[in-house]
């Protein structure tokens, strides 16, 4: 493992993680140590932000891995993040206990509204923590493996995989909405007081969510490139490039697209979960399609294919979108929005740093011929070409 | 197109009342059959309308009985006003007046015109028996009314009531009537009341079960199964005849559900079919389609809106007018589309679909700056609303039409792909690009009219979709996926496979809503869907070739 580590990471890689356990430990930091209205304190209010971009940028990594690496466009990703999240929010509907407006110590408030006798089977076990954390990744896991089982088997690739990945979060969508679905229905979860014993609300907990988020970050921008620089990662890119072509030199093309796509929901599960404490809520809409495919534009306007620029498109996206949505210029964010998908597939279709890197990239390699001579290239992968 | 039945008998009412009503039910029929015999005089219907004017209930009743029975061509006008307060009478002139629809008063006695109600003459007041009263006796009139299908509609609340009452009538008016349809009615209604006749024959009985058979619809049934203690023979007679009907009635529901699903399939396909030609032909996903479906909606209102404004006169034919409009609308913006955004995104389709998600971001935003983000109003013209009978099942005009434009637009589609010069290049292009460009076929050209193409039959698709759905920003969004789902599930490049997809699909969700329910039934059909294209990954009627990849 330490090889694999070592050996996944390159020196904007490491830069990456550096910057991103800073922000995790800093920013808490400066949350909670240094007094309010201070230059250097980070408003709670920031904080909660900042923990939402941060499990935006986890579903990124999860969409790039799979786009980015193994040309699987998923427009319905959002379903397995809402998923994760719907998984964390029954244990937090589980914890409210007699604190809910009916005061009923095993249902939660919509149940006893909607006149539930009993507890629905699935909802059993969500009082643990343990079990939700299961299953915050064993579903969306389980739900990415059956669909791509089914999928990749029969070779649906390409748009056609887009467009029924989007009819599953729009299917999901509908149940979702159902009041006798058993998850609360239009209103989703939300009201939520304790988790592991804390309060949600409390700056503490925040800044130890914002951290937790951070943290995942950095796993799985681990995950990542180690899949990614591992054999496994050359035959993904194989497949992305030349499907046939792999499968033609004897490679399972289904299994290594199932296993990617399984271990993507996972990390997207985590990230839903991770975001619902912090915004409070869990509802049907994250399921709209919509959602999905805003996800797979801040990757796009990061880089697609390099890991660091999807990171960092989720959160350039999502401020752009907190600055322009909260101000006067709240009628044009659809515009920008809409802008931005055309502008950047049409423009610069590898994304900030992937264009970043197309310039520096001759740069460094003059630099490095010229400075040591016959020094080896760094061991990395290769940069993406756009699949034709 | 039917009335709304009278209901002049009884609707679970105490039966201290309903007593009461039958004794007067027989009261007044005894008087219609003599006014059927003999005229009366004119002289007694001038007095019984004065009685209108004593203001006294039972006095009002006594004249409502005498007024029906007259057989005066006034009783109707004056009994329905005294229904609806127009009728009012002097206390001191003991006149009775009649305020017509358009205002104009007349007298009740004479019909004579007045110029104007006297000052001191108040409306005739009514209490609840006495409404029933005139309730039943407007029924009794309109079975002799001169309008056909009024006298239908009295014959099928007479068949709802059966008071046994109404036989005299009933018969009486059978005998006289000359109208198969009103005759049938009249049948029906008098097999109706011998049914409930304690001391009818067995052979009317028998044959009464079998008019009400031969009815057989949700009613008859009813009926049929309200029934109870009655002899052997026609019990069994009634038992056959309920087994009847409702297996008659299993194969109306089927029938139905299949004209719903046609209906869904209709709309399904309309918004599909210029899908076909972008997606299915050139290959290009447009998920900014809705969106063109969506300008074709809000052309006709623009359209409607500058009718109604300046030439209100025309408002029948904005729908015609519309139609070429909004295709080109959406034809032009297509043409745009293809010339500034898509042309430099072949052959790369999952960036194609970002951009065009960006597109329908951008279209519904600038709509929604616009014209609002509320619903618009578009009207239906008189020709494409109401509905009429066929058998069991109403059809509204409006899905009629739809259905009907769709099928010709599909056939306009397929005739001009097939026969004229641009069809021949556009196959030509998808066919084989390099070749078709050897061969001299400007194929950017053609390309951008075939996404032209495809766009403008989307904004005719809006019109279409403008009289059954609301016209929002956000109505392509509701049918982007089921047109992704239909072009899918028929066979990308096969417009005959979007034909059947878009029925297929419609008449299995109809077929599913009703024992799934409607969500369910629609994330029953997507899953199925999802399935489905396991099993056939190039849809229901793919296009043979040798390439390994599309």
């Amino acid at each position: 493992m330490p090889h694999a580590l070592t050996r996944s990471l390159d020196r904007s890689a490491t830069l990456f993680l550096i910057v991103v356990a800073a922000c995790g430990v800093l920013i808490p930091l400066s949350n909670l140590l240094l007094p309010a209205g201070s230059l250097f304190q980070v408003p709670t209010y920031l904080v909660a932000l900042f923990g939402k971009y941060a499990c935006y940028a986890v579903l990124a990594l999860s969409i790039d891995l799979i786009w980015g690496y193994c040309g699987i466009l998923s427009l319905g990703h959002g379903a397995f993040f809402a998923l994760g999240g719907y998984a964390m929010g029954m244990y937090l509907m589980r914890q409210i206990g007699t604190r809910g407006v009916y005061g009923n110590p095993i249902l939660p408030d919509f149940m006893v509204f909607l006149n539930y006798p009993k507890l629905p089977w699935y909802w059993h076990g969500f009082d643990m923590f343990w079990f939700a954390a299961l299953m915050v990744v064993l579903v969306p896991g389980l739900l990415a493996f059956c669909f791509g089982w089914l999928a990749f088997r029969s070779r649906v690739t390409g748009v056609y995989l887009s467009i029924i990945t989007q009819a599953m979060t729009y299917a999901l969508l509908l149940a979702f909405f159902r009041n006798d679905f058993g998850f609360g229905g239009n209103n989703g979860l939300t009201d939520f007081k304790d988790i592991l014993g804390f309060n949600v609300q409390a700056d503490g907990t925040r800044a130890a969510l914002f951290a937790l988020s951070c943290l995942a970050i950095v796993i799985a921008f681990l995950i990542c490139r180690a899949v990614v620089t591992s054999k496994l990662g050359k035959v993904l890119i194989a497949v992305r490039d030349a499907e046939s072509r792999t499968r033609f030199l004897g490679y399972r093309v289904e299994s290594y697209k199932l296993f990617v796509f399984t271990l993507s929901a996972c990390m997207a599960g985590v990230a839903g979960a991770l975001y619902v404490p912090q915004v409070g809520i869990i509802n049907p809409s994250e399921f709209a399609p919509g959602n999905s495919i805003e996800a797979v534009i801040w990757v796009a306007v990061g880089g697609r294919g390099t890991l660091i620029g999807a990171a960092l498109g989720a959160v350039v996206v999502n401020y752009a979108k907190t600055y322009f949505t909260s101000g006067p210029l709240a009628p044009y964010w659809l515009f920008m929005l809409g802008a931005m998908f055309i502008l950047v597939t049409l423009l610069l279709p590898k994304g900030i740093v992937g264009t970043f890197n197309s310039w520096w990239e001759p740069l460094k390699a003059n630099r490095l011929t010229a400075n040591t001579e016959g020094a080896v290239a760094e061991d990395g992968v290769s940069e993406p070409h756009m699949a034709e | 197109m039917s009335n709304p039945p009278h209901y002049y008998f009884c609707r679970g009412r105490p039966v201290v009342a309903n007593v009461f009503d039958r004794f007067h039910s027989l009261v007044l029929s005894v008087f219609l059959i003599v006014a059927l015999t003999v005229p009366a005089f004119a002289g007694a219907f001038e007095d019984s309308v004065a009685k209108f004017a004593n203001d006294d209930f039972s006095d009002t009743d006594e004249a409502i009985g005498e007024v029906a029975a007259s057989g005066n061509a006034l009783a109707f006008p004056i009994i329905s006003a005294l229904q609806d307060g127009r009728l009012s009478a002097d206390p001191d002139s003991k006149k009775v007046y009649v305020t017509q629809d358009d205002g104009k008063v007349i007298d009740a006695a004479t019909g004579a015109a007045v110029d104007k109600l006297p000052d001191n003459a108040a409306a005739v007041r009514l209490n609840n028996r006495l409404r029933r009263t005139v309730e039943a006796a407007l029924g009794s009139l309109t079975l002799l009314s001169p309008d056909p299908a009024r006298r239908i509609a009295a014959a099928q609340s007479v068949f709802k009531a059966h008071e046994e009452s109404a036989l005299p009538i009933i018969e009486g008016a059978l005998a006289k009537e000359t109208n198969k349809a009103v005759k049938a009615a009249f049948a029906e209604a008098r097999a109706a009341i011998l049914l409930n006749k304690s001391d009818a024959s067995d052979t009317d009985k028998l044959e009464a079960v079998a008019t009400i058979k031969a009815r057989g619809d949700q009613e008859a049934l009813a009926l049929l199964t309200s029934l109870s203690g009655q002899p052997p023979l026609v019990a069994s007679a009634i038992t056959g005849a309920i087994a009847s009907i409702q297996s008659r009635l299993a194969v109306w529901s089927a029938v139905q559900n299949g004209w719903y699903g046609l209906s869904l399939g209709s709309v399904l396909l309309l918004a599909a079919i210029g899908l076909a030609i972008t997606f299915g032909v050139m290959g290009v996903i447009n998920m900014a389609h809705g969106e063109m479906v969506m300008l074709g909606a809000y052309t006709t209102f623009v359209v409607q809106e500058v009718i109604r404004t300046s030439y209100p006169g025309l408002f029948d034919y904005s729908l015609l007018i519309a139609v070429p409009l909004a295709f080109l609308v959406a034809g032009a913006i297509g043409v745009v589309i293809e010339r500034t955004i898509i042309r430099f995104l072949y052959g790369r389709p999952l960036e194609t679909l970002l951009a065009t998600w960006g597109l329908s971001l951008v279209l519904q935003q600038a709509v929604r700056t616009a014209f609002g983000p509320t619903n618009r109003e578009v009207g239906n013209p008189s020709w494409m609303s109401g509905a009429f009978e066929f058998g069991q099942i109403t059809i509204t005009y409006n899905r009629l039409w739809i259905l009907c434009f769709t099928l010709a637009v599909f056939a306009i589609l397929l005739a001009m792909l097939r026969y004229t010069a641009l069809g021949l290049e556009m196959r030509a292009v998808t066919q084989n690009r390099r070749m078709a460009a050897s061969m001299g076929i400007a194929t950017s050209r053609v390309d951008a009219l075939t996404f032209g193409l495809g766009s403008g039959i989307a904004g005719i698709a809006g019109v279409a979709l403008s009289q059954i759905d609301n016209v929002s920003p956000n109505l392509g969004q509701s049918y982007i996926i089921d047109s992704f789902m239909v072009v899918v599930f028929g066979g990308v490049g096969n417009l005959w496979g979007t034909l059947v997809g878009a029925f297929t699909l419609g008449i299995a969700n109809k077929f599913l809503e009703p024992v799934a329910g409607a969500v369910l039934g629609k994330i029953a059909i997507l899953v199925l869907i999802i399935l489905f294209i396991q099993k056939r990954p190039r849809g229901l009627f793919a296009l043979k070739g040798r390439a390994v990849e599309a």
